[in-house]
């Protein structure tokens, strides 16, 4: 099943021209030991589960799916903050999975994290100078014209004035606070940034600043995103591919084109059209999962979504389905795909 | 600074159950007078929906406190009247307040973690909320009609469930748990602040039908507090759109999300993107920040944010805008630009980008 997983997933790359991908992802697995009750018996969230993907030089991947489907874990994974329980993760050809000490300090330079929560991930006894120096410290790197002139270069690569760089965290808004965030990140230059819901705790006016700005340093800097995100309509903006998770495992990778037009596994559906449209009043047409996501502790049998799927048929709850390519160039995970455009 | 008591605004609607006119709120601090509310009027009938759009620190949540009389009076200096049901709360005793609240008007809270009691089973929290109203009713009573609560708003297994703990639940369990406990005394307003901002959004989309059967079958006048204007347009008859405590546009939600004609709606629906359109097309943000209510902006409190400030010589600075009509019935909007040139600009520079496509 790995193996088939693993040539589908190759397969969804075609579209893009035949390089080498700067991140590979083969069969990443994360488990969570948990213990029900002092003397309870241990069990296993089942956090992440046989995952794969790609992401290329200066492409944008993005991982989409309600809480709790295991993207955070898998953006974790990346940056090396969770050790995977199995899988195989490649960056820039080197596998990266279990590397330690000071080969892995020199890893981090090129794959950052923006965090989701400006208000958490900022130090408010640290000056926003010393934030955004501390990766060029922590790393003893010393940029030519010194670190001050570093930091404020890139202070004002994110649309900050240079000269808040003594000032403190409480000082500045919320969209201001994760500009300061992605300037941290872009400190060392890396090749690739996992943003992790970086814009769903901001007011909808500062979203589409800081959407923009990361838009904008996309192009400019060429940079790779692995961009985590509940909310489509940001993701569709952002990502030139996505790839959808459910209960830990991917359902379905395709292009933007072909996930938000012609999604083919019922769950990318259902997400599709629980979004609330502002071009459609009334909300009439929408298709209603009934019930909530099953624990990860105990998934169901078969295609773990054939709890909440209209479509369900037997087969589905005996025989887990494995990522296949559509007709239309995505790779789904579903006994019965959908064909068809959404209205 | 000027009063908005503008007349189109001020009409009294006779068949309201909620009257707002001219609500100021505000709150005397150390560092100054914090204007929350500034001039807010509205109503709402039962049966309809209204929803309040804005920003953080825009004034909505803040109204919808007012509306449940749940300012301190101590410290809050309120302003103007808030009739529910014909009888005018602002300046009532806190006794008849309790009386009121809970069973003609009740509130569903963002956060249904903090708003349910860690301690209590969820069914005796439901049954306290019912028994606080009808003091007669026996305890078994009580605890039979928080269970049909629970059944009523699309809890599987109601009788088991009630006998467990808010921890027990599921996000969205929790919000219809919290949903049943403020229809438990069948009150005919119903406030929801942001009540689906914490869930995922297929739970979304099943709270929001949920709420849309229980006000067909119960007749209840809801006001749907939140910044998201897709659930706004799903859910609302009417909007009023908030900024800085003042209103800026109201209207029905055809004519906000279809032929705005403030520059802030424009600006938040230019600003969010969309499921349709062209992805590759930059969003239009609004510039900057909203303002701190202690130091409003003179003039039109937009008006460091507005790309078209100033376009009527130095009005946008000196002078607040009113409510005016806005061409239909029923629209109305507080900006110094004529109708013509809104009219223009919108088609020009809007009418392209993010969700306004």
């Amino acid at each position: 099943m790995t193996d088939l997983a693993g040539t589908a997933a190759g397969t969804a790359t075609t579209t893009t021209p035949a390089r080498e991908p700067l991140l590979k992802v083969e069969g990443l697995t994360k488990h969570f030991p948990v213990r029900s009750g002092l003397w309870g018996k241990g069990s296993v969230v089942r956090a992440v589960e046989n995952v794969n993907f790609e992401v290329h030089p200066g492409e944008t991947l993005g991982l989409v799916g309600e809480s709790g489907c295991g993207k955070t874990t898998t953006g974790r994974m990346l940056v090396r903050l969770l050790e995977p329980t199995a899988g195989k993760i490649t960056f820039d050809g080197e596998d990266i999975t279990h590397t330690k000490g000071a080969r892995l300090r020199k890893l981090r330079q090129d794959i950052q994290i923006i965090f989701q929560d400006p208000y958490a991930s900022l130090n408010p006894r640290h000056t926003v100078g010393r934030i955004v120096a501390m990766p060029l410290q922590v790393n003893g790197i010393t940029p030519p014209g010194g670190v001050k002139r570093r930091v404020q270069e890139l202070l004002e690569t994110v649309g900050l004035n240079p000269e808040h760089y003594n000032r403190y965290p409480h000082e500045f808004s919320g969209g201001q606070r994760q500009r300061i965030g992605i300037a941290r990140a872009l400190a060392l230059k890396p090749k690739l940034i996992v943003a992790d819901e970086p814009v769903s705790a901001l007011d909808v006016s500062i979203q589409a600043q800081v959407v923009n700005l990361l838009r904008q340093l996309q192009r400019d800097l060429g940079l790779s995103f692995v961009f985590i995100a509940h909310d489509l309509a940001v993701v569709r903006h952002f990502c030139e591919r996505i790839a959808v998770m459910y209960l830990g495992r991917m359902v379905e990778v395709g292009t933007r084109q072909q996930i938000y037009e012609n999604p083919a596994h019922p769950y990318t559906r259902a997400l599709l059209s629980a979004v609330p449209d502002v071009t459609k009043l009334g909300g009439h047409g929408r298709i209603k999962l009934e019930g909530d996501v099953p624990s990860p502790i105990d998934p169901p049998s078969g295609c773990v979504f054939h709890t909440r799927c209209w479509k369900a048929q037997e087969k589905c709850s005996a025989e887990a389905p494995v990522l296949l390519p559509n007709p239309n160039g995505s790779i789904s995970a579903c006994h019965f795909p959908e064909t068809g455009e959404v209205v | 600074m000027t009063t908005s008591t503008s007349p189109a605004a001020a009409a009294v609607d006779p068949e309201a159950y909620l009257q707002v006119r001219d609500l100021k709120v505000q709150f005397p601090t150390e560092d100054g007078l914090v204007r929350a509310v500034d001039g807010v009027t509205f109503s709402v009938r039962r049966g309809q929906t209204l929803g309040i759009v804005g920003e953080s620190g825009s004034g909505k949540s803040v109204t919808s406190m007012s509306i449940l009389g749940l300012h301190n009076p101590a410290r809050t200096k309120i302003t103007g009247e808030i009739s529910i049901g014909g009888k005018n709360i602002v300046g009532m005793k806190e006794q008849q307040l309790q009386r009121l609240r809970g069973k003609d008007v009740a509130m569903i809270f963002q956060d249904p973690l903090s708003a349910l009691h860690p301690y209590y089973k969820v069914g005796a929290q439901i049954a306290e909320a019912y028994k606080v109203h009808h003091p007669s009713a026996s305890k078994k009573e009580a605890t039979t009609r928080a269970v049909d609560m629970l059944d009523r708003v699309g809890i599987p297994q109601p009788q088991r469930r009630a006998n467990q703990y808010p921890h027990e639940f599921s996000g969205g369990m929790r919000q219809r748990a919290m949903i049943a406990m403020a229809l438990v005394n069948d009150p005919a307003l119903v406030i929801a602040d942001e009540p689906t901002t914490a869930l995922d959004v297929t739970v979304q989309a099943q709270i929001l039908e949920l709420l849309e059967d229980l006000q067909r079958e119960f007749q209840s006048a809801i006001i749907m507090i939140t910044h998201d204007l897709g659930v706004v347009s799903q859910v609302a008859d009417d909007v009023l759109v908030m900024y800085a405590g003042r209103p800026v546009e109201t209207g029905s939600v055809e004519q906000i999300m279809k032929r705005p004609q403030h520059p802030y709606t424009w600006g938040l629906l230019a600003s969010v993107p969309s499921l349709h359109g062209d992805a590759t097309v930059d969003l239009v943000p609004i510039k900057g920040n909203p303002p701190s209510l202690i130091n409003l902006p003179t003039g039109c409190s937009f008006n460091p944010r507005c790309r078209y400030a100033g376009q009527n010589g130095n009005r946008s600075f000196s002078e607040v805008p009113e409510l005016r009509p806005a061409g239909e019935p029923g629209h109305n909007v507080a900006c110094h630009m004529s109708f013509e040139t809104r009219q223009r600009l919108y088609a020009e520079d809007i009418a392209h980008a993010g969700v306004a496509q």
